[in-house]
């Protein structure tokens, strides 16, 4: 187990990178724009893979210098690009209607990592520094997903809800480089290609709901109720 | 001998599917279709009965196929073959022949992924087939390009995709919690699992456990997170409808059931069966008010499938052979029974142009024998003798009745009771009431396609319901042993 053995510069390392991650999640959840909104999600990306890159170093899993390639280039990469067409596709700049206001939102965010945090401790059994990064990893891993929840139910532009799902992945990706690295490869690249798979797949209904709906807010898809 | 049928089983389907893009001709893609499901259904009996023996694991053990998996495999293969039968009939009331092969590529395509989810060994390749249904079958349930299935696809996508992330976030967990066990690198496959279970700290096994629940029990549409469900299985084609409810609620189940066995014998054994019946008898509740008070018909059909979903989870829940048993016969007859239902569904849409009960009115006089096909359906799906339905929930009412959970047993009888006289009441309205407003339902073209797999379902749930077949039963029995001792 890498993480018994763990010394406290590679603690301080995943720590402020997996920190930095959960700070830009709370800046997609804060921002108005869009396109803010798909920056802070490439920089997560990125950061993840210099998360894995490190990971891949100092544990000794060279294949995972290949996973943060990969992140970086589809999920730094190509999924905002991607994300940028279809927001130039539909002409939204900017969240109108949200349910909450964004500092509302922040709080409520704010109160969901304390019951990450509650939550991951809870599950820790390694002891001392070990204990640092594990209880760290856990809590980052379930704020994300609460944060992506979060931002699927007070969000209802289409873009933003394909932002939220990705960021729910983006946790699980996260935690799941520190926690297990050991995790199969041909796992880890073929969750990366079935993202980008979900995000075409995203892509081709937005133009479906554009057409045929007249509208890509959810709020306005209340035809189906009861 | 097994490797020839597996191959088989997914060669069909992916012919079939390439053929419908490739050579974009409506009729070809129709009986390709239907041969690759009629090919698929036959090679599914014999697979089930070569693995009772001996279960068969390949690709370096990314592939088995286990009684269990073969099970669901028979249940999917069934809908498959009832439902592009029907298809042949319904989609060509749409009018759209030009994009009949786009719609039985995606078809077969989404039998095959629901078939490949059953066959996997890998707990995170599992996620993955699973994760493919969704995508593939968005796309079938927006399929008619109107306003309100492009929503409901849109929402089916979303809500599927964020839960199913949950299953994801679990499944890391529990390959996390494994390796404190099995050392840090070790295949994650589901007898590896249930190796490492007792071994993992609970509190851990117990959140992981949890997620793949709701994760997949969203995809299965068990209440709360079943939201989805009525509106992708409403505004669906009703051949596609078929599917969603007989065919992917199964092999969702499936994940649930494995990894019910992966925990079993372990410290929180007791906390799962609880949490699972759970979320089975609030299905069930849910589902028996909003079928109480139902204005749509597919709705109404929708409704019913979370209903009997949380059927299968409180068997799973219950335990014990007479649990497994009753979840896994409830299994098969669901399917049968739905997809008649939903064909009858479709039918009645389509004749009198409107998805509301209140426009339907004097069923038997449009449809003489398919009308009494469908009635006696309704009968059966509600959960009265002589279907085989009835002999199932019946099973799983005695799991539960003798064992701790008699309070949900209870519940489970005096919901049965509500969905029994609402599910029926609509179909007293529909086929007994006068008329408010005549209008004149349409002649329907291609009768036979239509009717047949409506008659191909109703036998089995009638002969079913009267005769439980023992090699049915040893085949249970196998499988219990399996889930309840946990996965080699």
């Amino acid at each position: 187990m890498f993480l018994a053995h763990i010394n406290p510069l590679q603690a301080s390392i995943f720590s402020s990178l997996a920190v930095a991650s959960l700070l830009l999640t709370f800046v997609m959840l804060g921002s108005h724009w869009l396109r803010n909104y798909v920056y802070a999600f490439a920089v997560q990306s990125w950061l993840i893979a210099a998360l894995s890159a490190c990971v891949g170093y100092f544990a000794g899993y060279p294949e995972l210098y290949a996973i943060a390639f990969l992140t970086a280039l589809f999920r730094g990469l190509v999924l905002p690009f991607l994300l940028m067409r279809i927001i130039a596709r539909l002409n939204v700049k900017r969240e109108i209607h949200t349910v909450l206001q964004p500092s509302s939102s922040l709080v409520l965010g704010a109160l969901l990592v304390m019951f990450a945090f509650v939550i991951a401790n809870h599950m820790n059994r390694q002891s001392l520094l070990a204990a640092h990064v594990v209880v760290l990893a856990l809590t980052i891993m379930f704020s994300m997903k609460f944060l992506g929840f979060l931002m699927l139910s007070v969000r209802d532009e289409a873009v933003s809800q394909i932002l939220g799902l990705l960021v729910l992945e983006n946790g699980i990706f996260l935690g799941a480089q520190i926690l297990v690295p050991g995790m199969p490869l041909l796992i880890e690249i073929v969750i990366l290609f079935d993202l980008l798979i979900v995000v075409a797949c995203f892509g081709m209904l937005v133009r479906f709901l554009v057409v045929h709906a007249g509208t890509t807010s959810s709020r306005q898809l209340n035809r189906l109720v009861g | 001998m097994a490797q020839y049928l597996l191959i088989l089983l997914f060669a069909a389907p992916f012919a079939a599917t390439a053929l419908s893009f490739g050579i974009r001709s409506s009729r070809l893609a129709e009986y390709a279709t239907v041969i690759a499901a009629i090919v698929d259904l036959l090679v599914s009996v014999p697979l089930l009965i070569h693995v009772l023996t001996a279960r068969a694991i390949f690709a370096h053990s990314y592939i088995q196929v286990d009684p269990l998996g073969a099970w669901v495999i028979v249940c999917i293969a069934l809908v498959y073959m009832l439902s592009s039968i029907y298809a042949v009939g319904y989609m060509r009331l749409l009018d759209e022949d030009d994009r009949l092969p786009l719609f039985y590529g995606l078809f077969s395509g989404f039998a095959f992924t629901m078939l490949a989810a059953c066959v996997m060994n890998n707990v995170g390749v599992f996620w993955i087939a699973i994760e493919l249904t969704t995508l593939i079958s968005t796309f079938l349930v927006g399929f008619e390009r109107e306003a309100e299935s492009t929503e409901a696809a849109w929402k089916y996508i979303v809500v599927v995709s964020g839960g199913i992330s949950l299953a994801l976030l679990g499944t890391v967990l529990f390959y996390w919690g494994g390796s404190f066990v099995l050392g840090p690198h070790y295949a994650m496959t589901w007898a590896a699992l249930h190796k490492a279970a007792p071994g993992v700290y609970a509190p851990l096994l117990l959140v992981s456990f949890l997620l793949v629940l709701v994760g997949y029990g969203t995809k299965a549409g068990l209440a709360p997170m079943h939201t989805w469900l009525p509106d992708a299985h409403s505004e669906s084609p009703a051949p596609v409808s078929a599917m969603l409810s007989g065919a992917l609620l199964n092999a969702s189940m499936l994940g649930i059931a494995r990894f019910l066995s992966v925990v079993n014998g372990t410290s929180i054994s007791n906390f799962a069966h609880l949490a699972v019946v759970g979320f089975g008898i609030f299905s069930f509740v849910i589902a028996a008010f909003f079928i109480v008070r139902q204005t749509g018909i597919k709705r109404l059909m929708a409704y019913s499938s979370v209903e009997h979903i949380g059927v299968q989870a409180l068997g799973l829940g219950f335990g014990g052979v007479l649990g497994i048993a009753g979840a896994l016969y409830h299994m098969l007859n669901h399917s049968l029974n739905k997809s008649l239902m939903f064909f009858g569904a479709g039918n009645a849409m389509r004749a009198y142009g409107s998805k509301e009960i209140t426009d339907i009115r004097g069923v038997l006089r449009t449809f003489p024998v398919t009308g009494i096909l469908w009635l006696l359906g309704a009968v059966g799906i509600a959960g009265a003798p002589p279907f085989a339905l009835f002999l199932s929930e019946f099973t799983i009412l005695r799991a539960g009745i003798s064992g701790p959970y008699r309070w949900a047993a209870v519940l489970f009888v005096i919901f049965l009771v509500v969905v029994f006289v609402g599910f029926l009441s609509h179909f007293r309205v529909m086929y007994f009431d006068e008329a408010e407003n005549s209008t004149m339902p349409r002649v329907l073209p291609d009768l036979v396609w239509r009717a047949l797999p409506m008659w191909l379902s109703f036998l089995p749930v009638l002969v079913l319901g009267l005769w439980w077949p023992r090699a049915l039963w040893s085949v249970f029995t196998a499988i219990s042993a399996e889930i309840m001792g946990g996965a080699r």
